[in-house]
């Protein structure tokens, strides 16, 4: 897995908050600096897809791993 | 850049149908939309700053009962309260945000919150008990956003 600058556990929260929560931190990070993600809510693989061809944010890696998403956003 | 923008009208009041403005309003922000709601008639119990927001199952047959119980047992006293509650402990069993969470995270997120004056003197609801940050308008308040956006819906 590729390095990160910081990481959000979103584990056991529901639509929309994996995404309002990924988009405060992202807030806090400058440019070109990574976000990691770890999330349970099935939807949220469709949503960070969504989120980053939206707002212009690279979603560099997305994978499942026991049940378990895993994100990784870079930001623009 | 130029923001797209959303317009929502929330006219229902109950705790089930706070979920789509708020969920939708604070989501579309996140993805950088200018966001507009404009709260009517049943909708402006979203906007108390004691939020008493209830659910039934009576004249909603399509919701899921963890047994079965006769819509005249539905209607007896104290029914109402049981749902609501069973409602939300499943919602946070569920990690569904609450209410009021959601709709701090509007606030921050700088969704417009307008509060239709006529409804609000309909039901003799005073400003102070609603949210500080609302503002008052009416139709015509709603088209001056609602006429340039790229999004309008109605819940």
């Amino acid at each position: 897995m590729a390095d990160f600058d910081q990481e959000l556990d979103a584990s056991g929260l529901n639509c929309p908050l994996p995404i309002l929560r990924a988009k405060k931190a992202l807030a806090s990070l400058s440019s070109g600096q990574v976000l990691h993600i770890i999330a349970t809510d099935p939807g949220a693989v469709k949503d960070f897809e969504a989120f980053s061809k939206q707002t212009g944010n690279e979603l560099m890696e997305s994978r499942e791993d026991g049940g378990k998403f895993y994100f990784l956003i870079k930001k623009s | 850049m130029s923001e797209k923008k959303l317009a929502i009208i929330a006219t229902k009041g109950t705790l089930d149908w706070a979920y789509p403005p708020l969920i939708l309003g604070s989501t579309a922000a996140a993805l950088g939309y200018e966001v507009e709601i404009f709260f009517t008639f049943y909708g402006l119990q979203i906007l108390k700053k004691k939020l008493d927001l209830q659910v039934t199952s009576i004249g909603n047959p399509a919701m899921p009962m963890p047994m079965p119980v006769p819509v005249m047992m539905q209607a007896l006293p104290g029914m109402q309260g049981m749902m609501t509650s069973m409602m939300k402990a499943k919602m946070k069993k569920k990690g569904v945000a609450d209410i009021e969470e959601l709709r701090d995270l509007c606030i921050e997120a700088e969704v417009k919150m307008i509060a239709c004056q006529m409804t609000v003197d309909l039901f003799d609801f005073s400003h102070s008990e609603l949210l500080d940050t609302v503002e008052y308008g009416g139709a015509a308040t709603f088209f001056e956003f609602a006429g340039q956006s790229d999004i309008n819906l109605y819940i």
